[in-house]
């Protein structure tokens, strides 16, 4: 009926059904953690749970490692269940007649391993969430953290390759979530799991994704990175979505540096820098060597006396200033750019000069419609990332 | 208008003698198992002299309901009294009766509680059957036990069944269908077999409903099996009713006092079974 072009109030009135989910598209990448945001009824977490077909789809594929989980038998849902994904629930779910350990065991006794072997994976997967101690808790002696960490736990011990979680934090309180998402972000840094997360807060999104996909209404209004989606809302819903965003915390160096131009080399002469500073007119200019790494910045007084003394570049060169990298948010740019005279260079790991940031690209970032000014955001991320991990398709009509 | 006559008492008792002339040798084979139950059951009970047997299940008590020492001394008066009144043989033949029908109750009502928590339709066809069960006056059930089992022992036991059996089934139903929604989930997104889910989840979670029903069937197994004194089965219940016929007072309070000593320990000792409480 949808394909029909009927609308989900239609065929609520036509059929008394509700239209869960309906042309969903999405590619989640290895190893990233994409976040599938929106308010409640948007069929977030029904499409989570299509994925592992807790809820299963009435037409449409989902692809992991190019196998169609859609159209698995029961032997072949229950294999990928139990080796490539595992969830973390927001109710947390633990089984109360257990004991912490037993309860992250779960998923390996489910597979038949041995008790002295999948307790000391879930010895592993205990400490990895920062519980060592407590394996013969019982699960209501737990704060909600902790209980929640026993989840994550649990989720891991099998090792999985996809992680499935469905508004893992939202029960928890403020400062506990944080705690949470800040752990969580480091252990996904080591571990390189593919996550895709349910959640209906927008900085919880932001701090966790790599990319965001907005749902609304069973479908998705838009998929990007944090940036992206900051930058450049696909329509009204997603910027209303983002309206209360406090912008400084996700925008980066590199989303608001230009290019580094002009430069001048180290080996060449006074005269060239002067002339470089002339032509562009600009009081300063960087200094590079030839892997375009920073030297330092040479000011036109300083240069046009020391052309007069027949000095070289590097005897007038500034080399103590301060300068920021790619990753660090706008929000520490900010004080940094207000004390200096000259523009910001921003920096690669290695001290390769990548850009640079003067106070005007700042102030545009911040007001929201000036975003033509930088479309250039990480297409890096994008490009690297080649292996399709799941390719999901989903087209739902009727729950 | 005149409504027409239907006489389904006559079909009742049709269909009850046409079951007794059909279906007697399945009858038998049902009767001689339940015979062998009870005596087994009965033997074991007897096999310690009293005083002995006031000791261990004194201690059970003590230990399954977490060392506590009231109930255990108390126990252990009330069977005392049970044997300075002379009535230890009734009573263990009563207990042997009661424990025979919660055996049998349990193999059955707990698989059905399970299928029926599992299967919609096998529910709507129990469910009518256990509002029967549980409403028809019990005495009813006396006459076509009667009629297959003969008087003794075996149809006062076979009416027990049938009376304490609905809230066996209806209470593990709940309690399974009372598992937290996230917890089924959690077992099948781990990849559980419907076993698994079964033995390592819902059952577990569902104990302490389950265990309601057990206490439940006990006490009600207790309750059925003094009425079904009236057709033969010995016991306390004999005693009551000897009691009733002769308007002896004493004879009927005694029996009646066993019985009550006999309920409140099964009572707390299936009570302090349950986990979690």
């Amino acid at each position: 009926m949808v394909e029909k072009g009927l609308s989900k109030q239609e065929i609520l009135e036509k059929t008394k059904q509700t239209v869960g989910l309906y042309d969903v598209n999405f590619d989640v990448y290895e190893g990233e953690t994409f976040v599938l945001m929106g308010l409640s009824g948007s069929g977030k977490s029904t499409l989570l749970r299509c994925l592992n077909r807790l809820i299963s789809p009435t037409s449409g594929h989902i692809l992991v490692d190019g196998d169609d989980i859609a159209g698995m038998n029961t032997e072949e849902l229950r294999n990928i269940r139990r080796n490539k994904m595992t969830m973390v629930f927001q109710s947390f779910a633990l089984l109360p007649h257990r004991t912490v350990i037993d309860n992250v065991a779960f998923g390996l006794e489910i597979q038949g391993v041995s008790k002295d072997e999948r307790y000391s994976h879930a010895e592993e997967a205990i400490n990895t969430v920062g519980l060592k101690g407590y394996e013969q808790s019982t699960t209501s002696e737990l704060s909600g953290g902790m209980q929640q960490r026993v989840g994550l736990a649990r989720a891991l011990a099998t090792d999985p390759d996809v992680l499935l979680m469905d508004e893992a934090f939202s029960a928890l309180d403020p400062l506990i979530r944080a705690e949470m998402q800040d752990e969580l972000v480091a252990l996904q840094n080591k571990m390189k799991k593919t996550i895709v997360f349910v959640s209906h807060d927008l900085d919880e999104a932001l701090k966790l994704g790599d990319r965001i996909a907005i749902m609304k209404d069973g479908y998705i209004a838009q998929i990007g990175t944090p940036e992206e989606i900051l930058t450049s809302p696909a329509d009204d819903y997603v910027s209303e979505f983002v309206a209360g965003v406090d912008r400084t915390k996700i925008l980066t160096a590199e989303n608001v540096m230009k290019r580094p131009e002009p430069v001048v080399s180290i080996n060449s002469g006074l005269s060239v820098a002067i002339q470089l500073m002339k032509k562009h007119g600009i009081s300063s200019i960087f200094v590079v060597d030839p892997d375009k790494i920073l030297q330092g910045i040479i000011l036109i007084d300083d240069v046009v006396t020391a052309l007069k003394e027949k000095k070289k570049i590097s005897d007038v060169l500034i080399a103590d200033f301060p300068r920021v990298q790619l990753d660090t948010p706008l929000k520490e740019i900010i004080p940094v750019i207000a004390e200096i005279q000259f523009p910001l260079p921003v920096v690669e790991g290695t001290g390769k000069l990548r850009g640079i940031i003067v106070r005007g690209s700042v102030l545009g970032a911040l007001a929201i419609t000036e975003v033509e000014e930088y479309p250039e955001t990480s297409e890096i991320s994008t490009a690297s990332n080649t292996i399709d991990e799941n390719n999901i398709k989903a087209e739902e009509a009727g729950q | 208008m005149v409504m027409p006559s239907l006489h389904i008492g006559e079909i009742v008792e049709y269909i009850v003698y046409w079951i007794n002339d059909y279906f007697g040798f399945l009858l038998d084979i049902f009767s001689e198992f339940i015979d062998v139950l009870i005596s087994g059951l009965r033997d074991v009970l007897m096999f310690l002299p009293p005083v002995a047997f006031t000791v261990a299940i004194s201690l059970l008590v003590y230990f399954l309901t977490k060392r506590k020492a009231g109930l255990a001394i108390g126990t252990a008066l009330g069977f005392l009294l049970i044997d300075s009144m002379n009535l230890w043989n009734l009573s263990m033949e009563t207990l042997a009766l009661v424990l025979s029908s919660a055996l049998v109750v349990l193999a059955i009502g707990i698989p059905l509680g399970i299928l029926s928590a599992k299967n919609e339709l096998i529910y709507h066809i129990i469910k009518p059957a256990l509002d029967f069960m549980q409403t028809m006056p019990s005495f009813v059930y006396l006459i076509p036990a009667v009629i297959f089992f003969g008087l003794g022992n075996v149809p006062g036991l076979v009416a027990t069944i049938v009376f304490a059996m609905p809230p066996a089934i209806r209470l593990t139903n709940l309690g399974i269908r009372q598992v937290p929604v996230e917890l089924v989930e959690v077992s099948d997104a781990f990849g559980s077999t419907p076993i698994q889910k079964l033995v390592k989840v819902e059952l577990p979670v569902a104990l302490p409903t389950i265990m309601a029903g057990v206490n439940q069937c006990i006490m009600l197994s207790l309750s059925m099996v003094v009425i079904a004194a009236m057709i033969g089965a010995r016991g306390l219940g004999y005693q009551v009713l000897v009691g009733i016929q002769r308007v002896n007072i004493g004879q009927g309070f005694e029996a009646g006092l066993a019985i009550v000593i006999i309920a409140i320990v099964l009572d707390r000792l299936t009570q302090s079974l349950t986990p979690g409480k």
